[in-house]
């Protein structure tokens, strides 16, 4: 599957460009941190890299192959809930497996202890926090052992000590052998999980760098400006 | 000329002593209007989570029909089994036609158009709002049928009350395919129609008391559940 080559990508629903060429190579580890103003196409980029959205121009190649047979999962940044326990939930991923529902569940239950939820299996989704949510969504999304993950704004409007937790869940499933593409606003963040940063506005990616050299030295402007202007807001903690 | 409130009254005494006949009669509706909602359910809920989910050729034009069948009299859709059931027709052999099995054919394909377009709409919301991660995860679109089938488990039992509503309530139907044969096929509609033409009211009203207070219960116990699940799963 990788490494992943995107060559040219556009999506131009009704003649505006959304995603206007990108390019971008994505080899076999770690976590890259796709950051960019409101509107750059981030999410768009990833709904497109899990088959979502269909563009209009471009390809990606998937380590040699057309489209990935399977092994890229997605967590949204509302993930949906059943009404139904949050073991099943969970469980719900290996549906489509052809896994048997003990299995589905005893492999559930495992998960759910990493991500620190085993308290609440047999709680009712629909119940939990926000930080709780975002936990149980990386948890429905790890028990498939996906090769790619991507997660788009995992912690948005996360208080810091579920974003703690979170992060902590996100280097374990990279250890685990994902690798991971996630959007984020939270610049901290960045530094504090990214190996690179992939820097997008207006539908095209305008530098792919390691993390340090990206806020040390950003190529453009638009870059440096762009964390600056996220500068006051971090200080303000 | 008995007066109305000596009908009542009348009415009141019959119920009071548990008429046998009464009781026979109220047990072939429920045995009746039961076993076709425990079809409708089983076809007219997949049915309506294929038309809400689906994408094929067809699938507005479907939609509208099943709409449209909604408020079919039921007397039509009588007519149709009948045609269908009588010797004559393709399914003549089987001998059906005056017995409590016709009315539970009459009465299922009266309920399925109405229990299949609450589902539609239930199921479409839900499928808003999961399609992408369903998609996500490879869910074959039968594996989402059943999904958002199970987790709209609460707001579906609308369906299946609106389903018993109609069955128990409508008259047209039981009485062309059943015949109205006392101790055989008469139920509480067709035996309330009967007994008001031949001036019992009493026992007509009777039925009548009955027919409402078995409804209210139904849906008094279902909204009951419904409340617990909301509780128990928002
Ligand atoms: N399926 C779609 N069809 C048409 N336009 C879309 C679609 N999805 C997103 N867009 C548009 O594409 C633009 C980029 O959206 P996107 O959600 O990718 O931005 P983003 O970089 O994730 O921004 P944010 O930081 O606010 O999340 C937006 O103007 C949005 O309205
Ligand atoms: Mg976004």
């Amino acid at each position: 599957m990788f490494p992943i080559r995107i060559r040219g990508l556009r999506f131009r629903p009704n003649g505006r460009a959304v995603l206007d060429g990108v390019d971008l190579d994505l080899a076999g580890e770690g976590i890259t941190l796709v950051l960019g103003p409101n509107g750059a196409g981030k999410s768009v980029l990833l709904r497109t890299l899990c088959g979502l959205i269909t563009p209009s121009d471009g390809d990606i190649d998937w380590g040699g192959g057309r489209r990935p047979a399977s092994g890229v999962m997605m967590v949204f940044q509302h993930p949906m809930l059943l009404r139904a326990s949050v073991l099943e939930n969970v469980s719900l991923a290996m549906k489509p497996l052809g896994v048997s529902r003990a299995e589905r569940q005893r492999k559930a239950a495992d998960v759910l202890e990493r991500v620190g939820l085993a308290h609440r299996a047999g709680d009712s989704g629909r119940h939990l926090s926000g930080g709780e949510v975002q936990r149980l969504a990386l948890a429905r999304a790890w028990l498939t052992r996906p090769r790619l993950l991507l997660l788009d704004e995992p912690t948005a409007s996360l208080d810091p000590s579920a974003t703690a937790e979170v992060e902590r869940i996100i280097r374990e499933i990279r250890t685990d052998g994902t690798r991971i593409l996630m959007t984020t606003h939270n610049l901290g963040q960045a530094t504090r999980l990214g190996d690179d940063v992939v820097f997008m506005s207006a539908g095209r990616v305008r530098e792919h760098t390691p993390v340090q050299r990206f806020f040390a030295r950003p190529a453009s402007d638009e870059a440096r400006l762009f964390i600056q202007g996220e500068l006051p807001w971090r200080m303000s903690f | 000329m008995p007066t109305l409130s000596t009908t009542l009254l009348d009415a009141v005494a019959l119920l009071a002593t548990f008429d046998a006949q009464v009781a026979e009669i109220v047990w072939l509706s429920l045995r009746v209007s039961g076993a076709a909602v425990v079809l409708g359910t089983a076809i007219g809920l997949p049915l309506g989570a294929v038309l809400a989910i689906g994408r094929f050729p067809g699938q507005q034009a479907a939609i509208v029909l099943i709409n449209g069948l909604m408020g079919l009299p039921s007397v039509v859709v009588g007519v149709v089994v009948y045609l269908l059931l009588s010797r004559s027709g393709p399914f003549g052999a089987f001998g059906l036609l005056y017995t409590p099995s016709a009315m539970v054919i009459a009465q299922t394909l009266l309920v399925i158009p109405l229990m299949a377009a609450i589902a539609r709409q239930v199921v479409e919301d839900a499928w808003q709002r999961y399609e992408e991660e369903l998609r996500v995860m490879r869910f074959s679109w039968w594996q989402s049928v059943t999904t958002l089938l199970y987790d709209c488990r609460h707001s579906l039992m609308v369906a299946v009350l609106a389903g018993l509503g109609r069955a128990m309530s409508e008259v047209g139907a039981v009485m062309v395919v059943g015949g109205n044969i006392d101790r055989v096929t008469r139920v509480m509609t067709t035996a309330i129609a009967l007994e008001t033409s031949k001036g019992d009211l009493p026992l007509a009203i009777a039925l009548g008391i009955v027919l409402v207070v078995v409804i209210l219960v139904l849906n008094a116990v279902a909204f009951a559940v419904r409340g617990w699940a909301m509780r128990r799963y928002g």
